[in-house]
């Protein structure tokens, strides 16, 4: 496999994904509401009661850091739909298929694409949720707060692996769908199982600790590898060629 | 350039293609006719290496479209205009390009170059930053032609390169078509247009699933063995015409004072008839032996299959 050529394949599909406009909205807006809009609730939740006490806010900041693995799952999940079933629609996968290019070099670029926008903007959001909460919460902790093993566990391993299984799961479900929004609709079921561990953190039924933290990402790991192979399965040149089109 | 030997194709229990055998010469513009669901697209894809084949073999340049490893250096000396033009309409049209002249890494001054050329030869040099969506019908057929040659490619697969296009647009394209063979490409061209195919393909083959017949347009047009004669009479009366359709067992098609008359063998038949007419009371004012035309001999041959 050549990464110049997926990374050619990537250049391209970001081009045109970023002249979008429903494309950008996805992968801003979920970004800056938990990069700025979340660390202010930190500064003003409870604030008649002259505010919340430190661990409850710790609890808090955990889950909010957790939402950075919800984005990572459903922010590809736009932009894969939109890289792969956008070929189909614009039909223009014949002339790409019919281009020196293998199949896993087309699909790395196709994942590629659908990976560096989100990534980029969750990272950066990560940046400021992560200065600004910290601004908004050092006078009722005393110390701060982020970063820390759990945001780091969240961001560096977790974020990556989500993702992953984003792109994966939008490749087979892609190939079923005839429309963006339909395939992403799909795709996001993949978000589901996060969520119900992002609500049980909140009700307090499970810890977000490290533990907890390596433990799920060993699960999303597992799961990637299967994905994958069921991915590659669904990504093959006559297949796609066929039954896509 | 292009050898086929008893190419088929399946899908499920349907056969696509079956047994295709036949050879296109270097610099060759080969013509591959056939009614809708003969099996062009899929010949033309089972070539390309985008679809395998069920069994036989096919050799582009020597490399074997069923070896994984020679499908690359296949895909890498063709070129493909696939019936559907395929653009990224948010890209430009100089981007489009771009995009196909990288991945078949094309150096970056022979790129621009080819870029250049290709839109200037197609018109399209004034519109190279506008976006491709906001292109007419004829414009993207022409850029995705573009597309095709960026990486300077020794064979051209096209589909339907005119079908839809407007007359100015598709005298442009197949002007183009002519210059391309002038430079020594190989040209394969799946169209409907017969006219087209008898204007500027070297060798045409009629397609139905199986391969029909192959040849020159020449050599086509005089495997017909239906042939019609032209007939101008003094006067084509109804009392005439009828005595006539007594004596003549021939299909006889009657426009005006004119006669056209269904004939296997001229040469014999003519004068029968001609004295048939003349017996009949009518009088002959010319006799003319119509040439058959591409669209005679491809109606005859798909006639004869079903």
């Amino acid at each position: 496999m050549r990464i110049s050529k997926a990374w050619i394949v990537a250049t391209k599909d970001m081009r045109v994904l970023l002249r979008k406009r429903y494309a950008i909205y996805s992968i801003v807006i979920f970004p800056l509401i938990v990069g700025i809009g979340l660390p202010l609730v930190l500064r003003f939740a409870g604030a008649r009661h002259g505010g919340l006490h430190g661990t409850q806010l710790l609890t808090i900041m955990n889950a909010f850091s957790f939402l950075y693995l919800i984005g990572a799952t459903s922010l590809p999940t736009v932009l894969a739909s939109y890289s792969l079933v956008g070929e189909k629609i614009e039909k223009s996968l014949e002339p790409l298929l019919a281009a020196p290019v293998t199949d896993s070099e087309l699909l790395l670029g196709k994942s590629i694409a659908a990976f560096i926008p989100p990534a980029a903007a969750l990272y950066l959001s990560s940046i400021v949720f992560m200065a600004l909460s910290d601004l908004m919460t050092h006078d009722r902790l005393g110390y701060s707060y982020f970063p820390n093993w759990t945001i780091g566990i969240i961001l560096l391993l977790m974020v990556p692996l989500a993702a992953i299984l984003s792109i994966e799961w939008s490749v087979i479900v892609s190939s079923r769908a005839s429309d963006p929004r339909a395939a992403q609709m799909q795709g996001l079921f993949i978000v589901l199982p996060l969520a119900a561990i992002y609500v049980a953190s909140e009700v307090g039924a499970i810890s977000l600790n490290t533990t907890t933290l390596l433990i799920i990402s060993a699960v999303i790991l597992i799961v990637d590898i299967i994905l994958f192979f069921l991915s590659t399965k669904s990504f093959q040149r006559e297949e796609i060629l066929t039954k896509w089109t | 350039m292009i050898t086929v030997e008893k190419l088929t194709k399946k899908f499920g229990d349907v056969t696509a293609v079956e047994g295709l055998t036949f050879k296109v010469e270097e610099g060759e513009i080969f013509g591959f006719l056939g009614p809708n669901g003969a099996g062009k697209t899929t010949t033309v894809r089972m070539l390309c290496c985008l679809i395998s084949r069920t069994s036989g073999e096919a050799k582009i340049a020597g490399y074997e479209i069923s070896k994984e490893a020679d499908s690359l250096q296949i895909r890498k000396m063709i070129g493909l205009v696939p019936d559907n033009v395929g653009l990224y309409e948010d890209l430009s049209a100089f981007e489009n390009l771009d995009f196909y002249g990288k991945l078949y890494e094309c150096p970056e001054g022979r790129r621009r170059e080819n870029i250049e050329r290709f839109l200037k030869m197609l018109g399209l040099w004034e519109r190279k930053d506008a976006r491709a969506g906001s292109f007419s019908k004829g414009m993207k057929q022409k850029l995705a032609l573009a597309r095709s040659l960026v990486h300077e490619p020794r064979i051209l697969f096209m589909d339907e390169p005119t079908a839809n296009l407007d007359p100015e647009s598709a005298k442009t394209v197949r002007d183009f078509i002519l210059e391309l063979k002038k430079q020594g490409k190989t040209i394969f061209l799946n169209t409907h247009n017969l006219d087209e195919a008898q204007r500027i393909c070297d060798r045409i083959a009629i397609l139905k699933t199986k391969l029909l017949r192959i040849g020159s347009p020449e050599q086509l047009r005089e495997s017909l063995t239906r042939h019609k004669t032209e007939i101008r009479l003094a006067q084509a009366g109804e009392a005439l015409i009828s005595s006539l359709k007594k004596v003549i067992p021939n299909k006889i098609e009657v426009s005006g004072d004119k006669l056209v008359i269904d004939v296997t063998d001229p040469d014999k038949e003519n004068p029968n008839i001609i004295a048939a007419i003349t017996s009949a009371g009518g009088q002959v004012r010319e006799v003319t032996q119509l040439v058959p035309t591409l669209e005679d001999v491809y109606l005859q041959i798909v006639k004869e299959t079903k």
